[in-house]
């Protein structure tokens, strides 16, 4: 029939042209899109905000910054769906290496996590050294918990402290899982009144509409460290490899190890990052 | 109270100086929005047009078929589209993932049954006497489709502002396969989720009252063609 020859042809010709309208700018640029995949915390910040635009700047290379937890930017990794890493979950990260992956895994910077809850302190653990102690206590009283419950770096964390407690969480009634990025967990948290584990960056970007105080903090657990891994190009032929050795050896540099020394100074009075490139792995 | 408030004040405050990044992330939806609901109203209508009007055998199943994809969850149709267009996915090779054209697609995708179930209702009730009638004054196929769109217009118009309304406000899919990139693939629904993710609630509400504004603004537009009467 001829009017469904018609119809056909205008669908097609709609469809070639918005594919062109979104790709022009792509096939021009072979291998110029880097995919970062990288944690909430990153993002939520701000750090990238201020420094991708640099990166792009010097390199040329166009950075599509995807936050999810560090979990699935590894699973992306181990997929060859992205290019370069910037996570948080050492303890995943070493597997990851080990199952050849990732090349390159480099030390960046590092803050840490802190134990938030509701000033009232039902718990009682305000002041407390061990951060263990702490969720024991947190688990004796039988206070609410909120978990990010997504496999991310804060998650895989929080389970070690669980683990170093002796205590598994899952299935009480106390133990909540929000399976969210940090924002938002911190969001419901204070919202609900309970506790949980954030890295400071983050609570420190949020603190002004939280009303939540730091229980505890500065136990050594607590560290939370932060690598730039290239993904394996050996495994994936797609991988922009030029651009992740770029992105990885920009993140080590010493003009970008400074931006990140003074990065939040000025809004909330303390560096939200302390850069630690070059320096020996912590454990 | 005050915070919704604030968020208006700030909504407004954002527009009038011209912020080029809301600017931006409002005018990227609209592109976005607009040109999927462009897509699916033309696959949408001639589908549901087409199903209306002609008899096969398994007519009913297409029908099901199209009603159900009316209420296919729009995260669901992102994690579809975006395992196709993963890089080594069977449409990698087109490197739309992350790209303000996976997000058109997914949002056609989303919106084509939509519109093409309404539309199928739509003909489908309006008299087949009309059609013989039309018929026999001796218009051919394609002017006797075109009046009988006309005849419609009033629901079919309905279906494209349905349509339009399930993906400017859609997000689940456009974050999967949009990725949320800043400048690039950031729409209002994306934006308002960060920012409500990162605490800054003023500038949510603000994106929320701008993505309300414009959607009441294009359906306005919408609705004054679709209620105008019919001269005489």
């Amino acid at each position: 029939m001829r009017m469904r020859n018609l119809l056909f042809a205008w669908i097609l010709a709609l469809c070639l042209a918005s594919v062109f309208v979104g790709t022009t700018d792509v096939m021009a640029s072979e291998q110029k899109n880097l995919i970062l995949a990288t944690t909430t915390s990153t993002q939520d910040t701000g750090l990238l905000d201020v420094l991708n635009p640099i990166f792009e700047k010097k390199t040329g290379f166009f950075v599509k910054t995807i936050a999810v937890g560090s979990g699935q930017a590894m699973a992306m990794g181990a997929k060859g769906e992205a290019d370069v890493l910037l996570v948080h979950s050492p303890a995943a990260e070493k597997k990851f290496m080990s199952e050849g992956n990732g090349v390159n895994r480099m030390l960046v910077m590092h803050n840490d996590f802190i134990i938030v809850g509701p000033p009232s302190d039902p718990a009682g653990i305000k002041g407390m050294k061990s951060a263990s102690e702490a969720f024991k206590q947190i688990a004796a009283k039988g206070a609410v918990f909120m978990s990010r419950g997504d496999n991310s770096g804060t998650n895989a964390k929080e389970k070690d402290v669980w683990k170093a407690a002796g205590i598994n969480p899952e299935g009480q009634i106390w133990y909540q899982q929000t399976g969210l990025g940090m924002g938002q967990t911190l969001n419901v948290s204070a919202e609900k009144k309970t506790y949980t584990l954030a890295d400071r960056g983050t609570y420190l970007s949020l603190k002004k509409n939280l009303g939540m105080d730091i229980l505890v903090e500065g136990d050594k657990v607590l560290l939370n460290i932060y690598h730039v891994i290239e993904v394996n190009p050996a495994k994936w032929s797609k991988v922009n490899t030029h651009g992740a050795k770029a992105f990885a050896e920009f993140m080590v540099s010493k003009e970008v190890q400074d931006i990140i020394s003074t990065f939040g100074v000025d809004k909330y009075g303390s560096p939200l990052f302390f850069p630690d490139a070059g320096k020996p792995e912590f454990e | 109270m005050d915070l919704i408030l604030e968020g208006i004040k700030k909504a407004i405050w954002l527009l009038i100086t011209l912020d080029p990044e809301v600017l931006g992330i409002t005018w990227l939806s609209l592109k976005v929005s607009g040109l999927a609901t462009f897509i699916s109203l033309f696959i949408g209508i001639s589908t549901g047009t087409l199903v209306a009007l002609t008899r096969f055998p398994g007519r009913r199943i297409v029908v099901s078929l199209i009603n159900t994809g009316m209420g296919v969850p729009p995260v669901v149709v992102g994690l579809f589209v975006s395992i196709f267009l993963w890089r080594n996915g069977p449409f990698g090779m087109l490197e739309l993932l992350y790209t303000p054209t996976a997000i058109i697609i997914a949002q056609a995708v989303i919106a084509t049954p939509i519109v093409a179930g309404i539309s199928l209702a739509s003909i489908q009730k309006l008299p087949e006497a009309l059609r013989l009638q039309i018929l026999a004054l001796g218009a051919t196929r394609i002017q006797m489709i075109w009046m009988l769109i006309k005849e419609a217009r009033l629901p079919l118009l309905a279906a494209v502002m349905a349509g339009f309304g399930g993906v400017i406000s859609e997000v689940g899919a456009s974050i999967m396969v949009g990725g949320n990139i800043k400048g690039y693939t950031r729409v209002l629904t994306t934006a308002t989720v960060m920012e409500t993710g990162r605490g800054n609630f003023d500038v949510a509400i603000a994106l929320g009252v701008i993505l309300l504004f414009f959607t009441f603004c294009i359906n306005a537009i919408l609705t004054s063609i679709q209620q105008r009467e019919r001269p005489r």
